[in-house]
C-alpha cells in the first residue's frame, strides 16, 4: 500500500505551502510534490484599472516584496509611456529606482539569512526546535541577531526614503520617479550614528560572509551534498555580462555553463519562455521554449545570478565571486545550500551599490521623468530578491489595463524546489518512512534555500499551525498530526 | 511618555486593513488635539526591525484585524511569552516583544488591539460590521490615550479578550 504524507504549512518560508510525500509498497519514497497556493486573482483585479495605478496596486500582492512588484510594474509602464525599456530614464529616475531596489535586496536577503537560515546553520537539522529559531540565535549569538535586525532596518529606511513610505510607496511612476533624495536623508545614510550608516552595512556584510565561510569549512560535506543537483540557471545580466539586478537582458546557462539563452530583450519573453500546467497544483512550471518542459526548466535567484553573470561590478563582491567560483571549478554551482552563500555575496554587492549611489549628486537634483510616444504593450523584468520577476501589461485606447500577466520568482523556481524536496525525501525517508522533526526540517531547509514567496497577503490573527497528514493509496486520511 | 501606535494589515484585502485604519484615525485625532509623544507606524505586517522600533517606547499599541471569536474588539497584553511564530511574511506581536527584550534589554508595555473582521476578499473597503467595530475601538482608545499614564500604571479597565 502506498502512503501519502502531508506537511503543511511549511514554516519559516513566505506564506503557506504544503508538501506531500508518497511512499511505495516498500516504504521508499515514490514521488513528492510541493503544493503552493498561489493567488492569481490580482491579474484580473488589474483589468479595467487605469494603467498608471498598476505600480501602486501590485504592491498589495505581497507584504514582503512590494518594492519588486512596484518596480517591475513601473518598468513595464515605462515602455507604455514611451520612456524606453529600462535604460531610457533620466539619470535621476534610474538611480533613485536602483537605490530603492538595492535597498530591497539588502533588507530582504538580510532578513532571510539572519532570521530564517541562520538557525538551521547554527543549531543543525537535528537540534531541538525549541532553540532552532531566531530566539535561539538571539540568546546564543546576540550580535548576529542584532546585525540582522539593524541591516533589515537600514534597507527599510532606504525604501522609505526612495519610495516615499514603507507600504504602498509611490516613488516609481511611469517614466521615472516622483521624488529626489533629500540632503538630510543622504547625510543620515552616509554619516548616521552607528550602526545605521552605509559603511557599517558594508562592514557587517563582509562579516556575515566570514561567518558563513567559516561555517562552510567546518560543514563542507553537509553544505555541498544537501539537495544538490545540476540544473540550468537564468537571470538578467547587463549587456556586457555584469550582474545587474535592476535591468538587463535575459541569459540562461546549462549545467556545464554553456549559454542556452543570451542577450534576449525581455520585451520578447513570450517567444522564449513557456509555462506548463500540471493538474495537481495551481502554480505553473516555466521552461525555456526551445528546450521543452523536460529539459528547459531552470533555477533563478541568487545562485542562478552568480552562475549566469560574467562578473560583479563592485570590487568587494567581485572578489567574493572569484572565490565562490573556485568551489566548482568555474562551472555553474549546483549546490542547493550555496543559495545562502550567493545571497550573502549579493548582500555585499547591494551594500556597495548603495554606497556608490548615496554619493551620486544625481539623486539630489535633476529631471525625474521622461515621456515619449505611447504604446499599448509593455513588459518589465527585474531581479527580485528571490529571482527573475516578469510583469506584462497591455492597455486599450482609454488607458485601461486589458491584460496583466505576471511570472513571479517563486514560480520560476517551482521545478527546482520540487526536485530539492524530492532529493531530501529520498535521503531521509527511503526505508525509514517516519515523520520525524529532523526530517520535516530537512524538507523545509531545502525549500527555504530558495527563499520562496508563497504569497498570500492576508494574515489576520488565527492562522493554522503546522499540520501533517498521512493518506493511504486511495487518498483516505489515516493519520494527522499538528504541532 | 513615548507612545507608538502601530497598525498592520492589508488595505487591499477588505477587513484585513482594520489595524491600519485604526492607526490612521488615531493619528488624525492626536494631530487635531495637539498631543505630543506619539509616533505612528503602519505596515503590512510586523517584522523583525520593529523590535528596534519599540525598544525606546514606554507604551506600544499594536492594532490588527482578527478572525477570533470576539464581539467587536478587545485588548490583550503582549508579554513575549507565547505565540512566538515567525515567517518573513509576518511576525507575531509576542515575537517582536520577545526579540526586543532579548536583543535590546527593553520591554515596554505592549497592548494588542484585536478588531473583529469578517470579509477578506481582494478588494478595498471594510464590511459594514467591521466599520462599526472600528468605530468602537477608536472611541475606546480615545479615552485610553487621553490619559495614557493610567494605562501604564494600572492595566485595569482594559477590555480583555
Amino acid at each position: 500500500m502506498s502512503k501519502k504524507i502531508t506537511i503543511e504549512p511549511v514554516t519559516r518560508v513566505e506564506g503557506h505551502g504544503k508538501v506531500t510525500i508518497h511512499l511505495d509498497e516498500n516504504n521508499n519514497v515514490d514521488y513528492t510534490r510541493l503544493h503552493i497556493v498561489e493567488f492569481r486573482g490580482f491579474e484580473r483585479f488589474l483589468q479595467g484599472r487605469p494603467y498608471w495605478e498598476a505600480p501602486v496596486l501590485v504592491q498589495r500582492l505581497c507584504g514582503i516584496c512590494p518594492v519588486s512588484h512596484h518596480l517591475a510594474a513601473a518598468k513595464a509602464l515605462d515602455v507604455i509611456v514611451g520612456a524606453g525599456t529600462g535604460d531610457g530614464l533620466t539619470p535621476t529616475g534610474e538611480k533613485m529606482r536602483r537605490l530603492m531596489h538595492y535597498g530591497q535586496i539588502f533588507q530582504s536577503h538580510s532578513l532571510h539569512f539572519f532570521h530564517l537560515a541562520s538557525p538551521d546553520l547554527l543549531f543543525g537539522v537535528d537540534a531541538d526546535p525549541a532553540i532552532r529559531n531566531i530566539i535561539g540565535v538571539a540568546l546564543q549569538h546576540k550580535d548576529l541577531a542584532v546585525q540582522g535586525v539593524m541591516m533589515r532596518k537600514f534597507g527599510q529606511e532606504i525604501i522609505r526614503a526612495t519610495a516615499g513610505k514603507k507600504i504602498h510607496g509611490t516613488g516609481a511612476i511611469p517614466g521615472g520617479i516622483n521624488k529626489h533624495l533629500s540632503r538630510a536623508e543622504k547625510e543620515s545614510f552616509i554619516n548616521g550614528a552607528d550602526p545605521l550608516n552605509i559603511d557599517k552595512m558594508v562592514e557587517w556584510s563582509q562579516e556575515a560572509l566570514v561567518f558563513f565561510k567559516d561555517y562552510y569549512v567546518k560543514n563542507k560535506s553537509f553544505i555541498d551534498n544537501f539537495a544538490a543537483f545540476p540544473s540550468s540557471h537564468m537571470s538578467l545580466v547587463r549587456k556586457d555580462g555584469a550582474m545587474d539586478l535592476y535591468h538587463g537582458v535575459l541569459r540562461a546557462v546549462d549545467a556545464d555553463g554553456n549559454k542556452i539563452l543570451d542577450d534576449v530583450d525581455y520585451q520578447d519573453y513570450e517567444n522564449y519562455i513557456e509555462e506548463e500546467v500540471r493538474p495537481w497544483t495551481y502554480m505553473k512550471f516555466p521552461y525555456l521554449k526551445h528546450l521543452g518542459a523536460k529539459q528547459g526548466w531552470y533555477r533563478v535567484g541568487p545562485l542562478a545570478r552568480l552562475n549566469t553573470c560574467d562578473f560583479i561590478p563592485t570590487p568587494l563582491a567581485q572578489a567574493e565571486l572569484e572565490e565562490f567560483r573556485t568551489l566548482n571549478n568555474g562551472k555553474p554551482n549546483p549546490h542547493c545550500l550555496h543559495y545562502h552563500y550567493a545571497r550573502l555575496i549579493e548582500i555585499l554587492h547591494a551594500a556597495e551599490v548603495m554606497r556608490d549611489l548615496l554619493h551620486d549628486p544625481d539623486l539630489l537634483e535633476g529631471e525625474r521623468v521622461v515621456k515619449g510616444q505611447k504604446t499599448h504593450r509593455g513588459v518589465g523584468v527585474i531581479e527580485a530578491p528571490r529571482g527573475t520577476l516578469f510583469h506584462h501589461y497591455e492597455i486599450n485606447d482609454h488607458d485601461q489595463v486589458t491584460l496583466a500577466n505576471l511570472i513571479v520568482s517563486t514560480t520560476n523556481n517551482n521545478e527546482p524546489m520540487n526536485r530539492s524536496v524530492n532529493q531530501v525525501a529520498h535521503s531521509w525517508m527511503d526505508g525509514h518512512p517516519e515523520i520525524t522533526e529532523p526530517m520535516m526540517n530537512a524538507v523545509e531547509i531545502a525549500i527555504r534555500a530558495y527563499d520562496p514567496c508563497l504569497s498570500c497577503a492576508t494574515h489576520a490573527l488565527g492562522q493554522m499551525p503546522l499540520e501533517i497528514s498521512l493518506y493511504d493509496a486511495k487518498e483516505n486520511l489515516i493519520d494527522i498530526k499538528r504541532t | 511618555m513615548q507612545i507608538l501606535i502601530y497598525g498592520y494589515g492589508n488595505l487591499g484585502r477588505q477587513d484585513d486593513g482594520l489595524g491600519i485604519l485604526l492607526s490612521q484615525k488615531l493619528e488624525a485625532w492626536v494631530k487635531k488635539e495637539g498631543f505630543s509623544g506619539f509616533t505612528f507606524e503602519n505596515n503590512y505586517q510586523l517584522n523583525i526591525e520593529d523590535a528596534a522600533e519599540i525598544a525606546n517606547k514606554d507604551l506600544v499599541i499594536f492594532a490588527d484585524a482578527s478572525e477570533e471569536e470576539i464581539d467587536d474588539f478587545c485588548l490583550s497584553v503582549v508579554d513575549g511569552k507565547k505565540e512566538l511564530s515567525f515567517t518573513t511574511h509576518a511576525a507575531s506581536p509576542s515575537y517582536i516583544v520577545k526579540l526586543c527584550n532579548d536583543l535590546f534589554d527593553r520591554q515596554p508595555l505592549v497592548l494588542l488591539v484585536h478588531i473583529k473582521g469578517y470579509e477578506w476578499a481582494f478588494r478595498e473597503g471594510l464590511s459594514e460590521k467591521a466599520e462599526k467595530n472600528l468605530g468602537n475601538a477608536f472611541r475606546y482608545l480615545q479615552k485610553l490615550l487621553a490619559n495614557p499614564e493610567d494605562a501604564i500604571k494600572s492595566r485595569e479597565g482594559l477590555k480583555p479578550c
